[in-house]
């Protein structure tokens, strides 16, 4: 049985197997939950149907958060992207961009995602695996293995520090995202165990310290971009470890890191809007206008 | 936690604690109220009680909806929470929320009260985050079970010999379930009382368990039993 408190030791127990992480994660999953590795992936692929389902739905040129405040940004994106030959970033990045806000809005309007790992970070994997299916860069059945070994360092995350913003901030909840979507990407790659280890440092020491601040107390302003930037971090931190450039801090002392600096952020920047962003004149503004409708 | 504990769960936003959480404490109103068809709430009146942050921000999380959902019997993954006012709405189902702090409630707290012909009762809680749940109080009683395990709620007369008769039975009939955690409380002698009994989480116990709540119901003095499932 794996024990998922160190990710230094899924990486040892993937390598000395000679089996990916997601391969070792859903045999041992399995055998916990009493299931068969079949039945896992098959509840898996059913999320990443989920995930697909909510990038379509959330690039509705008329999405609109409950709020109001937010809504059709990945239609303006996607938008951009077509009349721009891809833009800046180009066509692939770009789409993962759209991707993570179509996900993240269709969040804020009451739509179906899967959390993960919690609902205010959800455009984050979407963003990056099913930009790599749409462009057919990964194979569907890899993909979904994908998942498992993001789940099992998300599992990892949340034994040694928080997946919560309101326990840890922000970076609980992004940075989390973000550490497991690179740590996944890594392995579609075809990267080693280790280099998925070096990934999710690299993401995670990139988000150190980032306050959870939401405007009026809703999962919009700035979550919804916040998924954008964790999509980018995670694809930056995959694409160096792929290079071979390690991170110098190991991934269980970021982790550990993340869980001081979470314990060390002021209740004002720990969900509760009471800082950061939320509490500047337009964050209080727009508050004043989400109570009043 | 397993692995669909961090990808997953599917639900419907934007939040789990104000959204998920929210549809889960309706839930466990619509298992006290004990009706399964929509239809057969018609007439259904509830004054939902919004305490704390779900007071002051549930229109942007949908919480008034994700309760009403919940009380109709919709899960946390349903489509239907977004248009959950509307159907109550066309089902005949009287709702009121009112946004009023409960005093050293827990942020997120929900007081639903209920009243369908000669039902009436009360369900308070609180969504504690992650789309966890702790209920506090059921039609007057307090209780504290959080949903973690599946647990049995068993609303019954107080009469000496009640909880002998609902355990023997669990020991004779379903020997492998075991009892985490047993709570009862009433409001006054020989009236109304309600056991709480958190069960240990067994490969397939819900079918079981459900099976084992039929049969509690069937036993002198118990008016109502009722499963809710573990998240």
């Amino acid at each position: 049985m794996l024990e998922y408190n160190l990710i230094k030791d899924l990486i040892n127990a993937a390598e000395t197997s000679h089996k990916k992480i997601s391969e070792i994660v859903i045999e041992d999953q399995a055998l916990s939950m009493e299931l068969k590795p079949e039945e896992l992936f098959n509840k898996m692929s059913g999320n990443f149907d989920v995930m697909c389902e909510a990038v379509i739905k959330g690039s509705d040129k008329d999405l609109k958060s409950m709020s109001g405040l937010t809504g059709g940004e990945a239609y303006q994106m996607q938008s951009y992207i077509a009349n721009n030959n891809g833009g800046l970033s180009g066509n692939f990045v770009n789409n993962a961009v759209a991707a993570a806000l179509a996900v993240a809005s269709y969040n804020a309007s009451m739509g179906k995602i899967v959390a993960a790992p919690t609902a205010g970070s959800c455009g984050i994997l979407p963003g990056c695996l099913v930009s790599l299916y749409n462009f057919k860069r990964a194979d569907k059945h890899d993909i979904i293995m994908s998942l498992f070994t993001a789940g099992a360092f998300g599992m990892v995350i949340a034994n040694n520090a928080s997946i919560a913003g309101a326990e840890g901030g922000c970076q609980a909840e992004c940075g989390s995202a973000s550490g497991m979507a690179a740590a996944a990407l890594v392995e579609l790659m075809n990267g080693t165990p280790e280099q998925c280890g070096h990934a999710c440092a690299i993401a995670i020491a990139n988000q150190l310290g980032l306050v959870c601040d939401p405007v009026a107390g809703l999962v919009e302003i700035p979550c919804i971009k916040r998924n954008v930037s964790g999509v980018m971090i995670a694809f930056s931190s995959a694409d160096m470890a792929l290079a071979g450039i390690k991170a110098k801090i190991p991934v269980d002392e970021c982790i550990a890191a993340m869980q001081s600096v979470g314990s060390a952020l002021p209740v004002a920047l720990r969900e509760t809007s009471g800082g950061g962003l939320a509490d500047t004149p337009t964050g209080r503004k727009l508050k004043e206008l989400v109570l009043l409708s | 936690m397993n692995v669909f504990d961090i990808i997953g769960p599917v639900m419907i936003g934007p939040s789990s604690s104000h959204t998920a959480g929210a549809v889960r404490l309706g839930r466990v109103a619509n298992k006290i109220i004990n009706i399964k068809d929509i239809k057969a709430l018609k007439g259904l009146k509830l004054e939902i009680i919004l305490s704390g942050s779900f007071a002051r921000t549930y229109k942007g999380h949908g919480t008034d909806r994700a309760l009403l959902a919940g009380i109709m019997g919709y899960h946390s993954y349903s489509e239907e929470i977004r248009d959950a006012l509307q159907i109550a709405s066309a089902n005949g189902i009287n709702y009121k929320f009112i946004e009023q702090d409960i005093k050293n409630a827990h942020p997120n707290t929900a007081r639903i009260n209920f009243e369908l012909d000669d039902k009436v009762g009360t369900v308070e809680g609180a969504s504690i985050g992650g789309g966890n749940i702790r209920v506090d109080l059921v039609n007057g009683m307090r209780v504290d079970f959080t949903g973690e395990n599946n647990t049995i709620l068993v609303l019954h007369w107080d009469r000496p010999g009640v909880i002998a008769d609902v355990t023997s039975l669990m020991r004779l009939k379903y020997p492998s379930a075991n009892i985490a955690n047993f709570k009862l409380s009433r409001r006054e002698r020989g009236g109304e009382a309600l056991m709480t009994i958190e069960l240990d989480n067994r490969r397939g116990a819900l079918d079981n368990e459900r099976e084992m709540a039929a049969d509690i119901q069937g036993l002198n003095n118990v008016i109502n039993a009722i499963v809710i499932r573990a998240i």
